[in-house]
C-alpha cells in the first residue's frame, strides 16, 4: 500500500511535448511510471518517444487511455487552465509542476475544484512518489521532477513544502536503510492544493505507513494546524523540521509563501506548535533521518 | 513588486476609486507650480508634502508633512524632504533616501478608516480587512483590540457582493448618512476590481477616510503585485519599477534568474531550491556562524548561472568563506562542479570554499573537484559541509 498512486496508477502528462515535459517525462518513464498518454493541444495524433499516445485534450486521453491522474508541466500562463481541464475531464489526482503561477489564479481554481472529486497537489512541487521494489527503486510510480534513485520502498511517509529539502529527507532516510510508503512536495505558494492535514489523514489511514517526516518552513500557519491535527488524530510517530528559523521578516525566501509577515509564520512559533503535539523536531536539517529513526522501535 | 503612494493612486483614480488631488514631484522646483495648481483647482489653501519611499510609516519618520502657507511653504518642506534619509520603523536604521515627492490638496477629515485586501492563504480568497482605527498601526489594533477588524472573504466567481460592502459600511459606522454609504459601497467594488485585474497580492489603504462634507477618499496607497503574474503586466509594471527601492545585488541575480537575499553574516551560500537554501542557512548558525545570503540558483542551473551565483556572492565585501550546498535532482552535480571550476578559475577565489554534492551525477561532479587542482574541501554531508565552512573563517 502507499497513498494516492502505486505502479499501477495510469498518468497521462500535459505538456509532454515542452522540453521540461519531456525530460521529465522520459525519467518517470523509465523509472516505471505507467504514462498511458500526453496531452499538447494541436499535436493529437502524434507519440511521445514512439510509444505514448499524445491527444489534444485530457478528456480524450482520459476515454481512449483510461487515465485517471494528470502531471501538468504547462508553463504559468495556461497552467490554471490546465488544472481545470485535468478537474473537467475527470482526473481523480492533478500534480502541477509549473512554477509561478499567479496567486488568483489558484484562488479562482481552488473555487472550482468545490464539490469535485479531483485532488490537487501544487503548483511549485517536485511532485509525489512511491517507490519500488526495483534497482534504485525503479518500479514504483513516479509523478514529478525528484530523482528517482535516491529513494528506497519502505514504511515511511514524507510530507513537504519544498522540493530540494525533501531529496535531502529521503536522501537521510535511505542512507540509514530506511523505506518510503510515499513521498509527497505540497509546495509552497499561498494558495495550493492538498495542505499538511489533507495528506496527514491519508498517512495516517494508510496501512505500510509506519512513521513520518514533515517538513514545513516559515510563513503562514499551515504547520501550526498541522500540529494541532496530529495531537487530536495521528496514531503514528512524527518528526519534522522547520525551514528558515535564520530568515530575516519582510523578505520573500524564494517560494511565494515563505515570508514573515507582521511578526507571524516563524520557524520559532511552528517549532513551539509541532512540540506541543508531540513531534520530534529535528534539530538541524542534517538530522532529519535520524530523528525519525530514534522514534521507530 | 511593490509601487509608491503617488503610482497606487493613479491606478485608483483608473477604477473610479476616490483619491484627493495630487501630483508627484521629482525635483524641489516643480513643487511650487504644482501647489499652485492644486490650490487654484481645489480651492484649499492646504496642501500636504508627502515622501514617496515604499516603506510604511512614513508619517511618523519625518517624510510627510502639511503646508497652509501655500506654494512657499509647500517649497520649503519640499527642500528638506526630498534627499533625505527617511529612517522608519519598516525601513531598517539605515533608512530610504527619498527620491521622490507626492503633493496632495489637504481635505478637512471627519472620519479615519482602515481598508485592505489580501490573498487570505488559510480561507483562500480574497480577504477584506475593515477597521474603524484608521491611521494607526493595524498589527497593534489586531493584538490589542481584534473585536475593530472585520475580516469579510470574497467568493472569486461572484466578486464582492453590496451586501458584503454595506456590512462592512455598517461595521465602520457609515450607514447614517446615505450619500456617504453609497460613494462607499462603490468605491469598495472600485477597490476589488482593481485588486483582481491588476494581479495585486495586498492593497491597503490607510487611512481611507471620511471629510467632513460626508465624501470618502483614499488618503493613502500601499499596494503589492504578484510578482508570478508579472507576465501579464509587463509593461505597466516596468513602467512602475523603481531600482533605487531595490537592493542592488538582489536586482542583479534577479535579472539572471536568481534568487537571492542579502544577509549580514560572513559565509556566502550556493544552494539549490529554496526549502534546501534556508535550511543550510539555518545549519551554518547551528555550528555558530551566520549566512551572509540566501541564494536559491533554481532547479536547472546552466554552468553559466552557477558562475553568475559566485560573482554575485563575491559582492558582499562580508563573504569570508562560501558554502556549496546542492542535491542534484534536475541538477546534475558534474555540470555544477564544472561551474564551480570555472567560477573559481575566472574570478581567482581567495576565500575558502566547501563544497557539498549529492543526487544525480554525483561520482562524476565530485571527480571534477578532485581533478581540478583547486583548493576546495569537500564534504559528505550538509551537517559536515557547514561545520567544515564555519571551521575555514575561523582557521
Amino acid at each position: 500500500m502507499s497513498i494516492l498512486i502505486d505502479n499501477n496508477t495510469r498518468v497521462v502528462f500535459q505538456g509532454i511535448t515542452g522540453d521540461s515535459g519531456s525530460l521529465h517525462a522520459r525519467a518517470c518513464l523509465a523509472y516505471g511510471t505507467k504514462i498511458v498518454a500526453g496531452v499538447t493541444p494541436g499535436r493529437g495524433g502524434q507519440k511521445f518517444e514512439d510509444k505514448v499516445p499524445v491527444y489534444d485534450s485530457v478528456e480524450e486521453a482520459v476515454k481512449q487511455e483510461g487515465a485517471e491522474v494528470s502531471c501538468i508541466f504547462v508553463p504559468p500562463v495556461g497552467a490554471a487552465d490546465a488544472i481545470c481541464e485535468a478537474a473537467d475531464a475527470g482526473c481523480r489526482l492533478v500534480v502541477c509542476i509549473t512554477d509561478g503561477v499567479p496567486v488568483l489564479d489558484m484562488v479562482r481554481v481552488r473555487r472550482y475544484l468545490e464539490g469535485k472529486n479531483t485532488k490537487l497537489i501544487g503548483p511549485n512541487c517536485p511532485g509525489i512518489i512511491t517507490p519500488g521494489d526495483g534497482p534504485g527503486s525503479t518500479g514504483g510510480c513516479k509523478i514529478g521532477i525528484m530523482p528517482g534513485h535516491i529513494h528506497k520502498k519502505g514504511p515511511i511517509g514524507v510530507l513537504s513544502k519544498s522540493g530540494t529539502l525533501t531529496y535531502e529527507a529521503v536522501g537521510q532516510l535511505s542512507a540509514l536503510g530506511i523505506g518510503q510508503s510515499t513521498c509527497i512536495g505540497i509546495g509552497g505558494d499561498p494558495v495550493a492544493g492538498l495542505d499538511f492535514i489533507d495528506c496527514l489523514e491519508m498517512f495516517n489511514a494508510d496501512p505500510q505507513t509506519e512513521g513520518l517526516i514533515v517538513i514545513g518552513e516559515i510563513g503562514g500557519n499551515a504547520e501550526q494546524k498541522a500540529a494541532e491535527w496530529i495531537k487530536a488524530h495521528m496514531k503514528k510517530p512524527v518528526a519534522a523540521f522547520i525551514a528558515g528559523r535564520t530568515a530575516p521578516p519582510g523578505k520573500r525566501m524564494g517560494h511565494a509563501g515563505a515570508i514573515i509577515a507582521g511578526g507571524k509564520g516563524t520557524a520559532a512559533e511552528k517549532i513551539a506548535a509541532f512540540e506541543a503535539a508531540g513531534v520530534k523536531v529535528a534539530p538541524t536539517p542534517a538530522d532529519m533521518g535520524s530523528t525519525l529513526k530514534s522514534l521507530l522501535k | 513588486m511593490k509601487i509608491h503612494e503617488y503610482q497606487a493612486k493613479k491606478l485608483f483614480a483608473r477604477y473610479g476609486i476616490p483619491v484627493p488631488e495630487g501630483e508627484p514631484a521629482f525635483t524641489v522646483a516643480e513643487v511650487g507650480p504644482i501647489a499652485e495648481r492644486l490650490i487654484e483647482k481645489t480651492k484649499i489653501p492646504v496642501v500636504v508634502v508627502k515622501a514617496q519611499i515604499h516603506a510604511g510609516g512614513r508619517g511618523k519618520g519625518g517624510g510627510v508633512k502639511v503646508a497652509k502657507g501655500g506654494a512657499k511653504e509647500a517649497t520649503e518642506l519640499a527642500q528638506k524632504i526630498l534627499g533625505m534619509q527617511l529612517v522608519t520603523k519598516q525601513t531598517g536604521p539605515a533608512g530610504q533616501k527619498v527620491g521622490r515627492l507626492y503633493i496632495e490638496q489637504g481635505l478637512d477629515i471627519d472620519r479615519e478608516l482602515y481598508l485592505a485586501m489580501l490573498v487570505d492563504r488559510e480561507a483562500r480568497r480574497v480577504a477584506i480587512i475593515a477597521s474603524p482605527a484608521g491611521g494607526m498601526d493595524i498589527e497593534e489594533v489586531a493584538e490589542k483590540e481584534p473585536e475593530k477588524l472585520l475580516t469579510v472573504h470574497i467568493d472569486p466567481l461572484i466578486g464582492l457582493g453590496a451586501w458584503q460592502a454595506r456590512k462592512i459600511a455598517a461595521f465602520l459606522g457609515l450607514t447614517s448618512n446615505k450619500e456617504t454609504l453609497k460613494q462607499f459601497v462603490a468605491a469598495l467594488g472600485a477597490m476589488y476590481k482593481c485588486f483582481v485585474a491588476e494581479d495585486c497580492s495586498m492593497l491597503e489603504v490607510n487611512p481611507f477616510v471620511v471629510t467632513k462634507q460626508g465624501t470618502v477618499a483614499a488618503l493613502d496607497g500601499k499596494v503589492t503585485f504578484d510578482d508570478n503574474a508579472s507576465f501579464k503586466h509587463k509593461a505597466a509594471w516596468a513602467e512602475m519599477f523603481d531600482p533605487s527601492e531595490e537592493d542592488p545585488i538582489e536586482l542583479e541575480a534577479k535579472n539572471v534568474g536568481i534568487s537571492y537575499v542579502s544577509l549580514d553574516g560572513t559565509i556566502g551560500c550556493m544552494v539549490n531550491g529554496a526549502g534546501l537554501a534556508m535550511a543550510t542557512m539555518d545549519i551554518i548558525q547551528e555550528f555558530g556562524a551566520s549566512p551572509a545570503n540566501f541564494l536559491d540558483v533554481g532547479g536547472g542551473a546552466t554552468q553559466e548561472q552557477v558562475t553568475q551565483a559566485f560573482q554575485i556572492i563575491l559582492k558582499s565585501p562580508n563573504v569570508k568563506g562560501i558554502f556549496v550546498n546542492i542535491f542534484g535532482g534536475i541538477m546534475r552535480c558534474d555540470v555544477v562542479a564544472q561551474g564551480i571550476v570555472a567560477a573559481s578559475k575566472t574570478l581567482g577565489l581567495s576565500v575558502p570554499l566547501v563544497v557539498r554534492l549529492e543526487g544525480t551525477n554525483v561520482d562524476q561532479g565530485r571527480k571534477i573537484l578532485d581533478e581540478s587542482g583547486l583548493k576546495i574541501q569537500s564534504a559528505t554531508s550538509m551537517g559536515d559541509g557547514a561545520q567544515k565552512i564555519v571551521a575555514a573563517i575561523r582557521g
